[in-house]
């Protein structure tokens, strides 16, 4: 069981990290062939499947809904984003040293701030700690106050309206509403051509298993099992000789950090970032790949993210005007429906099914092989205070 | 003199510890004290300061006045929850307050007492044989012996009550506070829960707060009547129950307050 387990992971990996690229290399005529558009497209959506995996991490596990992670998808798309404006150079409109938005705002030198952006291992470590020092900073304030449940999502929502009108700022230096953009290349590799974004892609989706091994390595560590308490009584974990802060603390910053390297990987693929992608309402869409893709299990995340992108993209080129409606009834459907998400409903009924033929099966998501088997517990419902749901019209056929 | 000398092999002893909301006494300059591996029930009307006791031991409640001494000399006043709970004092709160989304075993495991319960040493924490054995003990004791991988949510109100005392158990605390067990419980699970009490005040001292006096003669130990923030007297339950203070504190209480006033 364990060795199959980890065959499947392998395969599965392999098919993410090298299916597309190769797909993408057959010859153009070819009917399987993948093409530039596509692929870059679906790099996006691994990108956020890295984010959601995160936020999964503190909603899904501890309870914790954080409505702010725009922010550390900002921060690490924006460290990224200042390195790759400063590799421009002399390529730039103005053909100046500095970024073409600073010549246009007077700015005569290049600010303190962005000087060491201009070193790779500096923008690779920012990347990761500006967001999990900000959100450790700003979890230790939260988590030690005992601010917890709606306030705490309130003050995250509030945190991402900050970030927001700050970055938007022309005098914060960081391109004002229209960000960053115009980039040219990549570490000395030219960011036009189709061999560099295949090597994006692919450094997203190795970053997306190194992302669902270390949590699938926590969820399964005894630290996993206290989120989860916490989820459930976290007056009960203090008593028990935990601090439940710590443990906020400490899986807010990992969420944070992972929400950076997906914000760092989507920069280069899509070429611009602006404060529209870091603010409230992109911090609200992200929770709804999580809640849709199926919180508390470790594939929702990740089928949620690319699962809904991917719908939006095909929508929005045929019907543009349907995509909110659609998005609006998915979320009030996971709410009111299915509070486990596509992939906790699937799992729970092959669970029912499984104990009905009494047969062991292989458990695909995530390795979240419940601890029971008789009695099929949901997980637990969202964190914010709801009205109460009708079971599922599924759940007792 | 006679509190001091009583405190060198006291549990836990409190010493004029006084805590105040908004101005009123919840425990009113209250002297308190249990010896080792002593099964004591603390009574009294609503409001009496019996529920303010246990925050003031967990920390849960800072006092404005007093010292909280556990065992030979720890002073437990300004310490943290999760602090007090590793030093040795279990808590079991009135309603069921368990882990229903992990199984019942998993319950037991994250409460067993651990050298360091911060959150790197827990990332990596593992069982030994010995801790494995403790949880399957504790299982047998708590009566839910073979029902380990269950979901604890799936439980019976009475089960969930057990497997809170389970986990306050593996805890390894030496003193273990228990808010109103019963409350809720059938007769039968009743006096299950009395002999399992009795059963775990073997090794460790445990103090009960209860209200069903069937329930506090079953475990025919030292009752402590609160009344007002402080003790209003000390002794058996017989003794307890003819006292005439505690009847007119149970009975007349508004009656006598009036009288006090006029």
């Amino acid at each position: 069981m364990r060795t199959r387990e980890r065959w499947v992971y392998l395969a599965v990996g392999l098919v993410l990290v090298a299916g597309l690229p190769l797909l993408n290399s057959l010859p153009k005529g070819s009917p399987l062939h993948v093409s530039d558009f596509t692929l870059n497209l679906f790099g996006k959506f691994v990108t956020y499947a890295i984010l959601a995996l995160g936020i999964d991490l503190i909603w899904g596990y501890a309870g914790v809904l954080s409505l702010g992670h725009g922010v550390f998808f900002g921060l690490g798309a924006y460290a990224m984003g200042m390195h790759l404006m400063l590799e421009i150079g002399t390529q730039s409109v103005y053909r100046n040293l500095l970024p073409d938005f600073m010549v246009w705002n007077r700015v005569t030198e290049l600010p303190l701030f962005w000087k060491p952006f201009y070193s790779v291992p500096f923008t690779l470590l920012a990347v990761v700690a500006v967001p999990g020092l900000v959100a450790l900073v700003f979890g230790f304030l939260t988590f030690r106050s005992r601010i917890r449940g709606v306030y705490f999502s309130i003050i995250t929502q509030a945190l991402a309206l900050c970030a927001w009108l700050t970055f938007n700022r022309n005098a914060m230096n960081l391109g004002g509403t229209n960000g960053l953009s115009g980039f040219k290349s990549i570490f000395g590799f030219s960011l036009s051509d189709p061999a560099t974004q295949r090597g994006l892609y692919v450094a997203s989706a190795l970053c997306l298993c190194a992302a669902f091994l270390i949590c699938r390595w926590i969820v399964r560590s005894p630290a996993g099992k206290v989120l989860v308490a916490i989820r459930d009584s976290e007056t009960r974990v203090l008593f028990c000789g935990y601090s439940p802060a710590a443990f906020k603390v400490f899986v807010f910053t990992v969420s944070a950090m992972l929400a950076g390297v997906a914000g760092a990987l989507y920069v280069g693929q899509v070429g611009i970032i602006t404060p529209a992608r870091i603010g409230v309402l992109p911090s609200i869409e992200m929770i709804i790949w999580v809640a849709v893709g199926g919180r508390g299990t470790l594939l929702g995340p990740v089928v949620g993210a690319v699962g809904v992108n991917w719908l939006q993209s095909l929508l929005t080129t045929h019907y543009p005007d349907l995509w909110l409606l659609v998005l609006g009834g998915m979320f009030v459907a996971v709410v009111l429906f299915f509070p486990d998400g596509v992939v906790g409903t699937i799992q729970r009924l092959a669970g029912r099914l499984r104990s009905a033929r009494g047969e062991l099966k292989f458990n695909l998501a995530g390795g979240e092989r419940p601890p029971h088997s008789s009695t099929e517990g949901s997980y637990a419902p969202l964190a914010l205070p709801r009205p109460p749901t009708p079971p599922p019209a599924t759940k007792e056929s | 003199m006679t509190i001091n000398a009583a405190a060198e092999g006291s549990i836990i002893y409190l010493e004029d510890v006084t805590v105040e909301y908004d101005g009123f006494k919840a425990l009113n300059a209250l002297n308190f004290f249990m010896d080792y591996r002593e099964l004591r029930v603390v009574i009294g009307p609503n409001g009496a300061g019996k529920t303010t006791l246990l925050d003031v031991i967990t920390g849960k409640v800072q006092p404005s006045a007093g010292r909280v001494i556990f065992g030979k000399s720890t002073d437990l006043t300004g310490r943290r929850e999760n602090e007090i709970a590793g030093l040795g004092v279990g808590r079991k709160f009135q309603t069921p307050s368990i882990f229903a989304n992990l199984s019942v075993r998993e319950n037991l495991e994250l409460s067993l007492a651990r050298p360091s319960k911060g959150v790197l040493a827990t990332l990596r924490a593992r069982l030994d044989g010995v801790q494995r054995a403790r949880v399957e003990e504790t299982l047998e004791t708590i009566g839910l012996g073979g029902r380990g991988a269950e979901r604890a949510g799936g439980l019976s109100h009475g089960e969930k009550q057990w497997l809170e005392i389970g986990m306050v158990i593996v805890q390894q605390a030496e003193l273990l506070l228990v808010d109103e067990p019963v409350a809720g419980m059938t007769d039968e699970e009743t006096a299950r829960t009395a002999e399992l009490l009795v059963t775990i005040a073997r090794d460790r001292a445990v103090l009960v707060i209860e209200h069903d006096m069937e329930f506090v003669r079953s475990l025919a130990r030292k009752v402590t009547v609160l009344h007002e923030g402080r003790v209003l007297c000390e002794g058996s339950v017989d003794q307890v129950q003819q006292d005439e203070r505690v009847r007119e504190v149970y009975l007349g209480r508004s009656g006598s307050k009036q009288a006090a006033h006029a």
